[in-house]
């Protein structure tokens, strides 16, 4: 998000020479926005007035044209420093006192400029390049001993997300987290969304990537064709989920079961609790997914159309998996950075009956992404409101009904 | 008693081009300009009963005739100017100087804020006004309203014809004003309106605004403008004011009149 920003500030009797109103004007006709950060009015008339004000523009140049408009009005820049950095002391430590990130979109200063901090993440560190004038955010385990890491909080700034233009449930940037509220509009806006984005997608536009993390609810509540559908069609680009979400899709291909369950008569098969694992044994024993796919043992599901149109998939492990299937990541920390390493290009995260993956997904998601979290459980959501991925909507409903209503918006056959 | 520094026009002359009305083979006429000066000095003397002050006039110094840009007097407190142009800035030590010698005590601005006097800076009793924009830097004003406790509404000028305020904005001792609105940005003509109701202004005709109307002395009820304003002369009279006009188109050559060629002492 190129947004730049500014503070100045402007002392004087600026109110009732309307100098204030001039400036703020000046900076709204110059399509920039503002903040009045602090505004002192002077008690007597003798007395001065103060004005902070934060300038923001959608690029850096348009803000020192705006700049340069209100200075002669007496609009003048505030002190600033270069952020501050040390050697990180070892491999995967950051230096005592490091700068950790929020996810929102943040600037650095290098050598007089501000520069924006490439990948941007919550809970990790900053690391500049003096030479290049680069910075990017860098998860503890991710740092190399002798990287410059950005230290205390001087010289960096935090930029608040900008409101987006569309007027739909995302411009609200805020979690709503109830299962009292209707789900219609949401829905719709979701679908609209997904609609946009894969007509960007196919345009080859940057950013019009749909991710999906999904739990294994998916295919025990019946979601399993409309996720199928929705990634036949070209609405979701990238999975991210479990061992068993990918068992279970696999064993209702092989036997109509998921978990044992006959998928459609609703019934205990017998013998059923062992279909997923010998769903798992059977690819363990081909190899991978792919090849499953490939030589047609397995024929449709999801993992069958991702594989079929090119779906990034990232298979993250448990410490309860059986197997676990061949391309489920074991070690926690490649798994996250092959998650990690899918997010840019994304344009919409679906986090869909998962605690375990939505919270992870969120963790990796930057403010700017618009994000759903499903799950019929309201303290999903309201988990991952509070670990602080603000801008997620939280629906509280069943992840079947959410994927079909959504299916059925974007036009698939009920 | 109202005591004013002027400069006597000796050395007179357009050299430079500073201003829209400065043009160098547009030439005084140094006998004529000596006349029109010393004729501006006896009404003042004489009629309006002011005190003259007169500082040395300096070769190659052709604008320390415009005393009105030496600086600002409060009290026994200056502030010299520190001119936006080159040409005018030699002139600083010299306005600087007669202050010193005169036993003001001496404010200075910050070397990279322009300033240029009481060409920019106009006082009503209970406020004043600063003009920025084509000379003083607006910066300027908060730093002298701190020093003299003072209220000061800047003003932008937007017209290079008035490139000081007191071409185009003259208060008037019982609070009345005449203006030249054009001259002004939209803000500031609403300022101007909020603070000086509507009967008390007199939006000064173009044509005599380009006379230089407002380039008016004011020293109790006795108003001294350039002549060849007879509205502006009209107005004053009906509100109680003694208007004199004074021959000063030579002055004009160089963007000047009545109220350039004085600086108010007290």
């Amino acid at each position: 998000m190129a947004v730049a920003q500014e503070t100045v500030v402007l002392s004087g009797h600026i109110i009732d020479s309307l100098i204030l109103a001039k400036v703020l004007d000046t900076i709204l006709t110059m399509d920039g926005t503002f903040d009045l950060e602090e505004v002192s009015i002077g008690k007597t008339r003798h007395e001065r007035s103060t004005a902070r004000i934060v300038v923001r523009a959608g690029s850096a140049k348009l803000l020192s044209e705006i700049l340069r408009a209100i200075q002669p009005h007496g609009a003048s820049v505030q002190g600033e420093t270069d952020c501050q950095h040390r050697a990180a002391p070892a491999d995967g430590v950051f230096p005592e006192d490091f700068y950790a990130t929020t996810h929102l979109p943040t600037q650095v200063r290098l050598a007089g400029q501000w520069i924006d901090v490439e990948g941007m993440e919550m809970d990790l560190g900053i690391v500049v390049d003096r030479e290049t004038s680069c910075a990017r955010a860098v998860p503890m385990a991710g740092v190399s001993r002798g990287d410059a890491v950005v230290v205390g909080r001087s010289g960096i700034r935090v930029i608040p997300l900008t409101r987006p233009q569309e007027r739909d449930v995302f411009s609200f940037m805020e979690s709503q987290v109830s299962a009292e509220r209707p789900h219609g509009h949401i829905i719709a806006d979701v679908a609209r969304r997904m609609r946009q984005l894969r007509e960007g997608h196919r345009a080859r536009k940057a950013g019009c990537k749909v991710l999906v993390a999904g739990g294994p609810a998916i295919i025990h509540a019946g979601g399993r064709e409309a996720l199928t559908w929705l990634i036949e069609e070209g609405f979701v680009h990238v999975l991210f989920c479990g061992n068993a979400l990918a068992a279970h899709d696999m064993e209702a291909d092989l036997y109509g079961t998921s978990l044992g369950y006959g998928l459609s008569a609703g019934r205990v098969v017998p013998h059923g609790h062992e279909h997923h694992l010998r769903t798992i044994n059977r690819i363990r024993g081909i190899g991978s997914i792919e090849k499953a796919v490939e030589t047609g043992v397995i024929k449709q599901g999801i993992m069958a159309s991702c594989i079929r149109h090119g779906v990034e998939l990232v298979m993250a492990g448990t410490i309860r998996d059986d197997g676990p299937l061949p391309g489920v990541i074991t070690d926690s920390i490649v798994a996250q950075a092959a998650m990690r390493a899918a997010i840019p290009g994304v344009g919409l995260a679906l986090l869909v009956a998962s605690t375990l993956h939505a919270v992870a997904t969120g963790n990796l998601l930057p403010a700017t992404i618009p994000t759903v979290c499903v799950d019929v459980n309201p303290a999903v959501p309201t988990k991952l409101a509070d670990r602080g991925s603000f801008q997620a909507v939280g629906l509280v409903m069943d992840a079947a009904s959410f994927l079909r209503d959504v299916a059925r918006e974007l036009g698939a056959h009920s | 008693m109202s005591r004013l520094l002027v400069c006597p026009p000796d050395y007179f002359s357009i050299d430079y081009e500073i201003n829209p009305w400065m043009r160098k083979v547009n030439g005084v006429n140094p006998e004529a300009a000596v006349g029109q000066w010393r004729r501006l000095m006896e009404v003042l003397e004489h009629e309006v009963g002011a005190v003259l002050e007169r500082m040395t006039p300096v070769r190659g110094l052709p604008d320390l005739v415009f005393t009105a840009n030496a600086g600002v007097v409060v009290g026994r407190k200056a502030v010299p100017s520190r001119f936006r142009y080159p040409e005018r800035q030699r002139e600083e030590a010299h306005f600087e100087g007669w202050f010193r010698d005169h036993g003001y005590e001496i404010l200075m601005l910050e070397p990279d804020i322009y300033f240029e006097g009481a060409g920019d800076l106009l006082r009503f009793p209970d406020g004043w006004f600063g003009g920025y924009r084509q000379r003083s830097d607006i910066r300027a004003f908060p730093i002298l309203s701190e020093m003299f406790d003072r209220e000061i509404l800047p003003l932008e000028l937007v017209d290079d014809r008035f490139y000081h305020l007191d071409t185009c904005f003259c208060p008037l001792s019982g609070g009345e004003l005449l203006y030249y609105p054009a001259a002004f940005d939209q803000y500031a003509q609403s300022a101007i309106a909020e603070r000086i109701a509507d009967t008390r202004r007199l939006a000064v005709p173009e044509e005599e605004a380009l006379k230089f109307a407002c380039n008016a002395v004011c020293v109790g009820k006795h108003v001294v403008l350039p002549s060849g304003c007879p509205e502006t002369m009209k107005w004053l009279d009906v509100r109680g004011y003694r208007p004199y006009e004074v021959p000063l188109e030579e002055f004009m050559k160089s963007g000047g009149s009545a109220k350039c060629l004085t600086l108010a002492l007290d």
